[in-house]
C-alpha cells in the first residue's frame, strides 16, 4: 500500500473554496474599506488556527492569546514606528530621531531593546520568535510542573493582565496606553493608502491560507494525533513513553507564533498596535471565535472568526450597547449547546448527507485497503 | 541476600506514605526474567500502589527499584517506558477518539521526541507490526474503528496490544480480567499465555481461577508488606494468607 497523499482530497477542496472565498470572492464584492475589515478578522484567524492546535487537540486552553498577538503587533510596530521617527520627520523634539512618545516621557536615548528593530530582517524573525520565546518559557515553568486545564488557563489569564499593566506603565518605553500609533510606511512604502491596503490584504490572506496548510501538515502527523490522545489520556500517552510535557510546550509555542503573525498583519493593516488588544478581554474575545466556528476544525475557527466579527461589526454599527450581551449569549449557546461549534454542525447535518451521495463509490472498493485507509483518514478530524 | 544484578526487577526496601500512612511499607521482592508473577491481596493492600511506584507514577519515599540493575526510582516515566517497562492501567485506558489502528501507532515506539513525531512516517514495518499484533488481541478486522466503538473487554485487549508493540521486558498489569465476561475472560487468559512469553510479568488480579492459571509465582499484600510468597500452592495452604485473604 502506498502512503496516502500529503492532504487528503476533501480537505483539500475545503481550504481551496476557503482560499477562494477571501482571495477573490470578498475584494471583488467589497468596498475598500469593508474589505481592510475582513482583513483585520483575517489576522485573529491566525490566532484561532494555534487555539485550534492547542486547545481543539491538546485540550490546553489558554486565556491569554491576546499576549502573543500583542507581542508580534509590537514588534512590527516597533519596526514602523523607528521607520517614521526620522531625525528629520522629529527634528523639533527635544531628541530627534527617537518615537515622539519617548520625547514626550522625556527619554533622551532609544532603549536597548528598541534597537534591533531598525532592522527588517529582525522585525520578521522576531514577529513569531518573540511570543514563541515567551510560550516557551510560560509552558516549561508550567507543563513540566504538570500545571494544567483550568489553573494554566487562568496563568495566562493573568499574565496577559501583567503585559497590559506593565505596558501602560511604561509609557516611555512603550507609548502607554495609546500604543504605537501614527505608522506611516514599510520600506518607505506608504501603507496608509487604499492600495497598500489591498496589497497587504493579500498578503495577510495568502500568509493566512500557508499557515492554515502547515497547521493541517502537523494535524496529519503523528505529532497531530498524540495531542488528541494527550487530550484524552494524558497518563497512557506519557506511559507509552512520550514526554508529554515537551509536546504541550511545543503546541503552545506554535499557537504563540501564529498569533504573533496574526498581530504583525494587524498593526500593518490597521496601522498601529495597543494594549487594548493584549489584556484579558481580547485574549477571551479570541477564544470565543474560535470556539464559535468549531475549536476542532481549523476551517471551521476561520469561518467562525469571520463571522463573529462580521456581527460584531454590523451589531456595533447599529445597537452598540447590546453587541457584549450577544457575544456572550453566543458563547454560552456553543458551550452549552454545540460544543464542536458551526463545524460540528456542519459536520452533523452534512456528512449523513454526504455519506448517502456517494453510496457506490465505497462498494466499488476493495475490502482490505478501505480498513487502512480509513485508519489512515482517521488522523484528521 | 543474592546479587540483585541476577534478577529482572529487584524491589527493596521499598517504602511510600501518604501524609504518615504507610501505603507499602519496606517491601521487598524480585523478579526474574520470563516470570509469570502475580500479586493478590486484600483491598487497600497496596496492590497498585507498588506498580505505580515501579513505573514512576508515585515517587517513593524510601528504597529502591532496580531494573536490569538500573535505579528506576529516579528517573521520569518516559524514561522508565523507554527503559523496557510496560503499564496497563486498571480501566481500559486508551485514545477512545481514534481508531484502533492509531491506538496501536502511537505506541509503536519509534519517533518518541517532539520532532520525531513529526517527522514519523507510517512505513510497511510500522503497518505490518501494528497488524501482527492487532490479529493477537482479536482486533484487525477492527483497525479502522474508533476505539470509541469497542466493547469493554475490546478496550482492554487494545491496551494489552499498546503494551506488546513496545514490546517491554516487563509488563506490569493491573486486574486484566475484571468487568469481563466468561468468554472474554477465556480469550483473554488465551491471549496472555500466547503473548507472556520471552518477558516477565507482574499481574494483579483477584479472580483466583486466573491466577491459578497463569501465576508462576504469587505474592500475597497485605497492609504494604509481603505475606507470603511462593507457588499457588503454597501460598494457599498459608494459614495467614487465609487469615487475611482468601477465609473470606
Amino acid at each position: 500500500m502506498t502512503e496516502s497523499r500529503v492532504l487528503p482530497r476533501k480537505d483539500l477542496i475545503a481550504v481551496l473554496i476557503f482560499a477562494a472565498l477571501i482571495l477573490l470572492v470578498l475584494p471583488l464584492a467589497l468596498e475598500p474599506f469593508r474589505l481592510n475589515l475582513v482583513g483585520k478578522y483575517l489576522t485573529y484567524g491566525f490566532v484561532g488556527l494555534g487555539l485550534v492546535l492547542c486547545w481543539g487537540d491538546a485540550g490546553i486552553l489558554s486565556l491569554g492569546q491576546g499576549i502573543f498577538f500583542g507581542l508580534g503587533g509590537y514588534c512590527m510596530a516597533m519596526f514602523l514606528k523607528l521607520e517614521a521617527s526620522t531625525p528629520e520627520a522629529t527634528k523639533i523634539q527635544s531628541t530627534p530621531g527617537i518615537p515622539d512618545f519617548m520625547d514626550w516621557n522625556q527619554l533622551t536615548a532609544l532603549p536597548w531593546f528598541w534597537r534591533p528593530f531598525h532592522s527588517l530582517a529582525f522585525t520578521i524573525a522576531a514577529v513569531p520568535l518573540v511570543p514563541a520565546l515567551l510560550a516557551f518559557v510560560i509552558g516549561l515553568a508550567m507543563f513540566k510542573r504538570r500545571v494544567g486545564g483550568t489553573y494554566f488557563a487562568i496563568i495566562t489569564q493573568a499574565i496577559a493582565a501583567i503585559l497590559t499593566i506593565l505596558i501602560i506603565g511604561q509609557q516611555g518605553y512603550t507609548g502607554g496606553v495609546n500604543g504605537i500609533t501614527d505608522l506611516r510606511t514599510l520600506l518607505g512604502w506608504d501603507i496608509r493608502t487604499d492600495h497598500a491596503k489591498l496589497v497587504l490584504y493579500f498578503v495577510s490572506g495568502g500568509l493566512l491560507i500557508a499557515c492554515l496548510l502547515a497547521a493541517q501538515l502537523v494535524r496529519r502527523s503523528k505529532l497531530g494525533r498524540i495531542l488528541v490522545a494527550m487530550r484524552e489520556r494524558e497518563d497512557r500517552v506519557r506511559f507509552s513513553g512520550y514526554d508529554v510535557a515537551n509536546f504541550k510546550i511545543f503546541v503552545f509555542c506554535v499557537a504563540a507564533a501564529l498569533a504573533g503573525i496574526g498581530g504583525a498583519m494587524f498593526t500593518l493593516q490597521v496601522g498601529f498596535m495597543s494594549p487594548s488588544f493584549v489584556g484579558i478581554v481580547p485574549s477571551i474575545e479570541l477564544v470565543i471565535f474560535a470556539a464559535v466556528g468549531g475549536r476542532t476544525s481549523l476551517l471551521g475557527a476561520l469561518y467562525g472568526t469571520l463571522l463573529v466579527n462580521w456581527a460584531k461589526t454590523t451589531f456595533s454599527e447599529d445597537l452598540p450597547q447590546l453587541w457584549l450581551f450577544a457575544m456572550g449569549a453566543l458563547f454560552i449557546a456553543v458551550v452549552v449547546a454545540f460544543p464542536n461549534g458551526l463545524a460540528g454542525l456542519v459536520q452533523d447535518s452534512l456528512a449523513p448527507v454526504l455519506a448517502r451521495l456517494r453510496p457506490q463509490r465505497a462498494e466499488l472498493r476493495p475490502t482490505a485497503p478501505t480498513v487502512v485507509d480509513a485508519a489512515e483518514q482517521g488522523g484528521v478530524r | 541476600m543474592t546479587e540483585p544484578a541476577d534478577f529482572l526487577l529487584a524491589v527493596e526496601g521499598l517504602t511510600v506514605s501518604f501524609d504518615g500512612f504507610k501505603a507499602v511499607d519496606d517491601l521487598s521482592f524480585y523478579v526474574d526474567a520470563n516470570e509469570i508473577r502475580v500479586i493478590i491481596g486484600p483491598n487497600g493492600a497496596g496492590k497498585t500502589t507498588v506498580l505505580d511506584l515501579i513505573c514512576g507514577r508515585t515517587r517513593a519515599s524510601a528504597g529502591s527499584v532496580r531494573f536490569r540493575g538500573r535505579e528506576l526510582t529516579q528517573l521520569k516515566e518516559h524514561q522508565i517506558v523507554q527503559a523496557g517497562v510496560g503499564r496497563k492501567f486498571q480501566t481500559p485506558s486508551i485514545y477512545e477518539d481514534l481508531t484502533v489502528f492509531e491506538n496501536l501507532e502511537i505506541s509503536f515506539p519509534r519517533g518518541r521526541s517532539v520532532f520525531g513525531a513529526l517527522a514519523f512516517r507510517r512505513d510497511a514495518p510500522v503497518r505490518e507490526r501494528v497488524r501482527e499484533v492487532a490479529s493477537l488481541i482479536f482486533l484487525e478486522p477492527l483497525l479502522g474503528e474508533r476505539a470509541e466503538a469497542l466493547s469493554h473487554g475490546q478496550k482492554q485487549w487494545l491496551e494489552i496490544g499498546m503494551l506488546l508493540i513496545q514490546d517491554p521486558a516487563l509488563l506490569m498489569l493491573d486486574e486484566p480480567v475484571a468487568g469481563m465476561s466468561v468468554s472474554e475472560r477465556r480469550k483473554t487468559a488465551e491471549l496472555l499465555r500466547r503473548v507472556l512469553r520471552d518477558r516477565a510479568v507482574l499481574v494483579i488480579e483477584h479472580d483466583m481461577g486466573f491466577v491459578e492459571d497463569i501465576a508462576h509465582r504469587v505474592t500475597v499484600l497485605h497492609q504494604g508488606r509481603v505475606l507470603s510468597e511462593g507457588s499457588m500452592q503454597h501460598v494457599k495452604s498459608d494459614p495467614k494468607v487465609v487469615e487475611v485473604y482468601l477465609g473470606h
